[in-house]
């Protein structure tokens, strides 16, 4: 049986931990609150741009080099995770469904490189050598140029011919319990479906042309699609938090009770021993 | 006077949504002013410095990379950037100006193209920015 002030202690370091946690997860919630209101506010301009994008299609795009489909010899994908960690499986399902996909592109023979956005998708391919390029701490700050900047080398390695294929890999947030780790392909961009029968009364002026156009907002598009995903990656590594700091604490009480429970027991002990001592103590005085 | 409704949507949100009576913005081939009950319209945005007019009171906004959609008396500017001018940090755009300026005169001498593009569209958004400011602060 462990002494008295080992259990204390224990008891002591475990209550602190569950403080720690449980700030954690009051931190997780707030910033999850942030993440959502960003979605929530980008969500206008993603729809608006599907609509616009919807009303060049047909026609205009093609030509386009952004949407030229040819023979994959070799496939970019950009894994997208958060940089902190202490978030249960998030970054790790990411990075497993990562893994998954450059060995079976591999059995089909197809060259693989990697892009890593976030600091827990760098490490974790580090060894690999696969990777082309990485962008570390930007997931904190939820700005537009990030995603460009990654966009715009996507497009780069995909115009050169480096890469016949983009593909995202990250988490998509469903729910405050659930985010799924998906694969969409950016590049090249496959046109939206057309809904051409839904009656296009308006006719529309278009300057430049509508070819023209397109050729200037593929490019916007693509921006779209990556802060589409690192805002998705951002809410769900804060919900992922939330549920893993949720539940180490209610770990760190279920510990305290049992060590509670074995502190009350070794306090028993040490007390009936020192009552045998006394009570032997008396019963050798008299005889 | 009829007018028209304006929405400038940016990723990080709304940035305008209002009616006004004119707006002009910087077409990738020119300026152009939309008034009420215009045409059904659709062209891309290049940086500059967008303005619009509501009850005598002129606007300046600096937008940098999207396009404008109008239809059904809706003007919307779907742009990266949106910074109404009495918002911007002119100090900041200065010096991010020079800061380019500088590199892209740097680079002339060695001509090498890497990041020119990128480069050149930073100057132009600062450029874009003091602009937008320099007309507000004048218009007070």
């Amino acid at each position: 049986m462990p002494g008295l002030k080992e259990v204390k202690n224990k008891i002591e370091g475990v209550s602190k931990t569950s403080q720690i946690t449980k700030a954690m997860n009051m931190v997780a919630s707030a910033k999850l609150r942030g993440a959502q209101q960003r979605m929530e506010a980008f969500r206008p301009y993603a729809a608006k741009f599907a609509g616009a994008m919807q009303k060049l299609s047909g026609g205009a795009g093609a030509g386009q080099p952004l949407m030229a489909v040819r023979e994959v010899q070799s496939v970019e994908l950009i894994v997208i995770t958060s940089d902190r960690g202490l978030c249960g499986s998030f970054n790790a399902n990411v990075i497993s469904k990562a893994e998954k996909l450059i060995a079976q592109y591999e059995r089909e023979g197809k060259k693989v490189t990697l892009v890593t956005v976030g600091n827990k998708a760098t490490r974790a391919f580090k060894r690999s050598g696969k990777i082309r390029r990485s962008f570390t701490d930007i997931m904190g700050t939820f700005q537009m140029f990030n995603a460009r900047r990654i966009a715009e080398e996507a497009a780069e390695q995909f115009l050169s011919k480096a890469a016949d294929q983009v593909e995202l890999v990250y988490a998509r947030f469903k729910s405050l319990s659930a985010q799924i780790p998906t694969q969409e392909t950016l590049l090249p961009i496959i046109r939206p479906a057309e809904q051409q029968d839904k009656a296009n009364p308006t006719e529309y002026l278009f300057e430049p042309s509508p070819a023209e156009i397109l050729e200037n907002l593929l490019p916007l598009y693509l921006n779209v699609q990556v802060f589409h995903a690192m805002l998705e990656v951002g809410a769900g590594e804060q919900a992922a938090r939330m549920t893993a700091m949720d539940n180490a604490t209610t770990a760190c009480g279920d510990i305290i009770k049992e060590l509670k429970q074995l502190y009350n027991k070794a306090r028993q002990a040490a007390i009936t021993g020192d009552l045998m001592d006394i009570v032997g103590g008396a019963e050798a005085l008299k005889g | 006077m009829a007018q028209i409704h304006l929405e400038v949507v940016t990723p990080s949100g709304p940035v305008v949504s209002e009616d006004v009576d004119i707006v002009t913005a910087p077409g990738s081939s020119g300026e152009f002013g939309v008034l009420a009950n215009h045409a059904p319209f659709l062209t891309t945005v290049k940086t500059g410095v967008l303005h619009y007019r509501k009850d005598k009171e002129l606007k300046y906004l600096m937008v940098s990379g999207g396009f404008a959609e109008v239809s059904d008396n809706t003007v919307t500017f779907l742009v990266e950037i949106a910074e109404y001018g009495h918002d911007i940090d002119v100090p900041r755009a200065l010096q991010a100006k020079e800061r380019a300026e500088k590199i892209l005169a740097q680079q002339q001498a060695h001509d090498e193209n890497v990041s020119r593009v990128q480069t050149t569209s930073a100057l132009q958004r600062a450029m874009a920015r003091i602009a937008a400011a320099e007309r507000c602060s004048k218009q007070l």
